[in-house]
């Protein structure tokens, strides 16, 4: 094949896949919000994808302050680097790698598992079998993910950073010697609603895009196991791939305003 | 049995899948509350032809109509039409894994029409009794279950809500002749009692003769021969004498090929 004619291909299948899944995240957003409610999968994926990450965000979230802490610490060329250990950190997890890292997280677990709970139901023809049920699949498979996963994750990311900024706690209080009031109080000084906020917006955009890329792939998916394996894999990778371009709009956004 | 009306008319209904020819111009028309059986071999297209109707498959061409409405045309109100009226029972079984084996049976009940869980339940217990499964089975999850007790909670999925159109793709397969025959008179009781229209497909030519009023095969993408089960024996057509006798040799040749080393 000539060239030219390659990345034309592959330009048109990256927007025919792009405007695809734009439009699945649409309808997946209105299935979400408009009734009828299925409130049994809703909570299902709520107690699996909020309640069940909680361990791994809190434990990804513990480890990063702390070697935050240590690392600004290190990389100080200011003789009281204690100082500054809180309000760089406090500001870093809070907003960018409470979210971003939370995200990750949650992507790994749930669009993978996602996609191939989807995809096997599609290979199974239990889709097709609940279509002839008289329940819109898309409404009581998609529609659920998509809100508990929009709901859970700035929840998960809140908790993220409290027990972030507290792994950064531990390291400086207790192996730093800085003293727990000092650090407390600059973290209060230095870390605004806005940072918060600003946070939990990103979290909650990631929720989305979380489980929009992993319903979509399970939903797409064909050819037997193969196919489920493949949708699980690209879910995963179109997942994070999407959180971090994402991130770096809204960060953009919020720099600006 | 051409006083009553059609309920569903299928004219000239082709189905390609890339260069698979599978249906041809499938002509088939069943009238209201009769049970019609295709009949036909493996891969021929039996459960395309079901599937096209209920709307999962689009045809590449033809007419389906079920009360009149065309359905090939595949819009949304056409196909909630049909869902609302149908139980299918997929050849695979098709169950939901992640619900446990009543809410399965209880599954358009539940969330097709939101009934209360209680009455669910109870109206899933006694599909599953009719199917010879013991309420304790309910709670169970469809893993936990032998292929045969799949296929027949997924029978009592079907028939849970009462429906008027019954789509059967191999009842019977995978169960023993008892519980067959068990199957097949249900069949037989929801199209008498219910007035139910049905399609089933079988391999089981016991069953056929048992649950049909009509018999149709369908060989190389086309209906081509229909007639009643007591037809079957001195159909006059080659192909239904040798399908029914399970000759291997005859007009019709299975694709098997001899390998042979070059
Ligand atoms: N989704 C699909 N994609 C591609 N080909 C398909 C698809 N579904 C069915 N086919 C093809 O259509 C043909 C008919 O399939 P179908 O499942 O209708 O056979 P069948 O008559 O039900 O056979 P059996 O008695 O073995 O169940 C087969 O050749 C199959 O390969
Ligand atoms: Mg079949």
């Amino acid at each position: 094949m000539n060239p030219i004619a390659a990345v034309g291909r592959l330009s048109l299948d990256v927007f025919g896949e792009v405007g695809r899944m734009t439009n699945f995240a649409m309808e997946g957003a209105f299935a979400a919000v408009t009734p009828p409610f299925f409130w049994r999968p809703f909570l299902h994926a709520l107690a699996r994808i909020g309640f069940a990450s909680l361990p791994v965000v809190g434990l990804t979230a513990l480890f990063t302050g702390g070697a935050l802490a240590l690392n600004i610490y290190e990389g100080s060329i200011f003789p009281d680097a204690n100082a500054f250990i809180p309000q760089i950190l406090g500001v870093s997890i809070v907003r960018e790698l409470g979210p971003v890292l939370a995200a990750l997280m949650v992507a790994g677990r749930c669009s993978s598992a996602m996609a191939a709970e989807i995809g096997a139901m599609r290979v199974t023809e239990q889709i097709d079998a609940m279509s002839t049920l008289s329940v819109n699949p898309f409404r009581y498979l998609v529609g659920p993910r998509v809100l508990a996963t929009t709901i859970a994750m700035p929840l998960l990311v809140l908790t993220a950073d409290i027990i972030g900024v507290y792994g950064g706690y531990l390291v400086s209080v207790h192996l730093l010697d800085m003293s727990a009031s000092i650090y407390i109080n600059t973290l209060a000084d230095f870390i605004s609603s806005e940072d918060v906020t600003s946070g939990l917006i990103k979290a909650t955009v990631f929720g989305f895009l979380i489980a929009v890329t992993g319903c979509y792939y399970g939903y797409r998916s064909s050819g037997g196991a193969t196919g489920v394996g493949n949708a699980t894999r690209t879910a995963v990778v179109a997942a994070a791939v999407s959180i971090f371009a994402a991130n770096y709009l809204l960060t953009s956004l919020f720099v600006d305003f | 049995m051409s006083e009553a009306p059609i309920k569903i008319d299928i004219q000239g209904l082709q189905k390609s899948f890339g260069a698979n020819h599978v249906l041809r111009g499938v002509d088939l028309t069943v009238p209201a509350g009769k049970s019609l059986v295709v009949i036909g071999g493996s891969g021929s297209g039996k459960s395309v032809l079901l599937k096209s109707v209920l709307g999962l498959v689009k045809p590449d061409r033809g007419s389906i109509k079920v009360d009149g409405r065309n359905v090939a045309r595949q819009s949304a109100g056409d196909k909630k039409h049909i869902a609302a009226q149908t139980g299918m029972l997929f050849q695979g079984a098709a169950l939901f894994d992640s619900l446990s084996v009543w809410e399965n049976v209880a599954f358009r009940l539940l969330y097709g029409q939101r009934n209360k869980r209680a009455a669910s339940k109870d109206k899933a217990i006694e599909c599953l009794a009719q199917v010879g499964l013991a309420p304790e089975v309910g709670e169970l999850r469809p893993s936990e279950l032998s292929g045969g007790m799949q296929k027949r909670v997924s029978l009592a999925r079907a028939i849970a809500s009462d429906p008027q159109i019954l789509f059967f793709d191999e009842p019977t397969t995978g169960l023993d002749p008892i519980m067959s025959d068990v199957i097949n008179n249900l069949i037989v009781e929801r199209v008498k009692a219910i007035g139910a229209t049905a399609i089933s497909i079988t391999h089981d030519m016991a069953s056929a003769r048992k649950i049909a009023d009509e018999v149709a095969m369908l060989y190389q993408g086309v209906i081509i021969w229909r007639g009643s089960p007591d037809e079957l024996d001195n159909s006059g057509n080659p192909m239904v004498d040798q399908f029914v006798s399970g000759r291997a040799d005859g007009p019709i040749q299975m694709q098997v090929r001899k390998f042979t080393r070059r």
